[in-house]
């Protein structure tokens, strides 16, 4: 058990927008730690700079001892980093099947027939429609589609960016549900989230964003009983 | 039967404009960017094949193949000097457009300054031949053309669905950054799609100049315009479209030839460009899947 990703004074800007201003969080492997806070609070922003989409301005980001910002983000998931974008941005035109093939993209060994397997049994919905174009499915398929596609790389971490987004309650569980599933599989997770009451129930620990800055930090336990969690993020 | 005679010969000159739009279609697909200087590679590729086979003498299937490579490494090289920088800055399309025209000028200098303006003849590439199929008459070149485009569509349909470079060349076409997030080198693949559509257009220009056996350093600015308009008529970024697109303006002119109209073929091949994109603003096979949200 040891530290697994850390960013370290992380600073974003956007032209003259200071995103991101000086934040330092870190990952141990295993777990599941949770982003949570408003929008535009600068959660996704601060996936871009891990996964290399967004060039940071200053600060560490490092991931089992490499140094991301100088890793370019095509080459970032060789490390076993893998991500699930805010809104899901599988390939609409391509089939399902197709986009799994796309998650396995770099690797060049030949158990990825097992890997398909083990991803279906995983999300059964999906094998019914392995030859269905991508766009077609519904949104709470394509969210599956998009964690079955980072998974298909076997990563060490997933990066999860607003897995919730514009899901039904029943379908959120669902999701959540895998979620928890793949970290006991050994998985280690960093879930971005606005639905902070269901990120802070699998979570391990906590980190509150606000406006580009992490306000608040600790056990998800303690952050869901603290008073000003409750207020802000939680509806009382 | 002339009317057969002139579809078939419609389809001949089709196949070059449908080999060129592919180039167009595949290009714009990926970096949706309208590359003007496509059509100059035609050029280029006649030059090269002039040069291997008449300055150097070598046989003709060495310089149909130095013709190839050439224009893939030149489409390369183009993307890589002059494109890559602003697509990776995410500059705005009109910067791509203003600089795509000027490779495009650029390159039709560069042949003026190396082959000077007066146009070179090209010997006969093919065995040129009247067959009679019945009444129908068919040159053996139109008969080349056709089976060559319909060969290389059928790779070329091939390569983009079943391998792997081709899926990545899909994925980077829909989302460029979810494809690197899957550890897809979209710059490499970018650059592979203008080598193909070079390649493709370089063997267009073989093609063209066995059936116009005159080359100048401007012959790719109309040939490459009516290329262009295959692929938009077609729906850009859609293979087969690019390929009905073409034979469909290779027929208008030929057909339009054949009822007398020699003088206004390019006013009707635009008309039509006009009309059909009135009731069809996507081309004929453009489509968009919606995505659900």
């Amino acid at each position: 058990m040891g530290v697994m990703l850390s960013v370290k004074n992380l600073e974003v800007y956007y032209g003259s927008i200071h995103a991101i201003k000086g934040i330092s969080f870190e990952v141990e492997e295993g777990e599941i730690v949770t982003l949570i806070g408003a929008n535009g609070a600068g959660k996704t922003t601060t996936l871009h700079s891990i996964s290399g989409l967004v060039k940071p301005k200053s600060g560490e980001i490092t991931f089992c001892g490499n140094d991301l910002r100088s890793t370019d983000a095509h080459k970032i998931i060789q490390l076993g980093l893998a991500q699930v974008p805010e809104g899901r941005r599988i390939f609409a035109k391509m089939t399902v099947q197709e986009n799994l093939e796309m998650g396995a993209y770099i690797r060049k060994d030949s158990n990825i027939q097992e890997d398909y397997e083990r991803v279906f049994q995983r999300l059964p919905r999906l094998k019914e429609r392995r030859r269905q174009l991508a766009g077609t499915l519904s949104g709470g398929e394509q969210q599956m589609l998009a964690i079955g596609r980072a998974l298909m790389c076997n990563p060490k971490m997933l990066l999860l960016d607003e897995p919730s987004m514009g899901l039904s309650p029943l379908l959120v569980n669902e999701i959540f549900h895998i979620i928890r599933d793949v970290n006991e599989s050994g998985v280690t997770v960093l879930l971005v989230e606005q639905n902070a009451k269901k990120a802070l129930e699998i979570a391990s620990r906590a980190y509150v964003l606000e406006t580009g800055a992490i306000a608040m930090q600790g056990d998800a336990d303690e952050l869901s009983n603290d008073e000003k969690v409750r207020k802000a993020y939680l509806g009382g | 039967m002339d009317f057969l005679s002139q579809i078939i010969n419609g389809l001949g000159i089709g196949s070059i404009y449908a080999l060129v739009a592919l180039g167009y279609s595949m290009v714009y697909g990926i970096v949706q960017l309208i590359n003007f200087a496509h059509g100059d590679i035609i050029m280029v590729g006649a030059y090269v094949t002039y040069v291997v086979l008449v300055v150097a003498g070598a046989p003709l299937w060495v310089a149909i193949l130095a013709s190839i490579l050439f224009c893939t490494f030149a489409g390369v090289l183009i993307e890589r000097v002059a494109y890559r920088r602003l697509l990776n800055m995410n500059a705005p399309r009109i910067s791509l457009l203003i600089t795509a025209i000027g490779v495009s000028i650029f390159l039709e200098n560069l042949s003026q300054l190396l082959f000077t303006s007066s146009g070179k003849s090209m010997p006969n590439l093919f065995p040129n031949q009247l067959l009679g199929l019945g009444e129908v008459q068919i040159s053996s070149i139109s008969l080349i053309n056709i089976s060559t485009s319909v060969i290389l569509m059928v790779l070329l349909q091939i390569l983009v669905n079943k391998t792997k470079i081709g899926k990545a060349m899909r994925a980077t076409s829909e989302d460029a950054d979810a494809a690197k997030l899957m550890g897809i080198n979209t710059n490499t693949t970018i650059a592979f799609t203008f080598g193909i559509g070079s390649a493709l257009a370089a063997v267009g220009a073989v093609l063209y100049c066995s059936a116009y056996p005159m080359i100048t350093p401007y012959m790719g600015g109309m040939l490459g315009l009516k290329a262009f308009v295959a692929a938009v008529l077609g729906g850009i970024g859609s293979i087969p479209g690019a390929m009905l697109g073409g034979y469909l303006i290779g027929i208008a002119e030929s057909l339009t030839k054949a009822a007398g109209g020699s003088q206004i073929t390019d006013a009707v091949v635009f008309g039509i460009l006009i009309i059909i994109l009135l009731f069809k603003p996507a081309g004929l096979l453009g489509k968009n899947v919606q995505e659900k949200v």
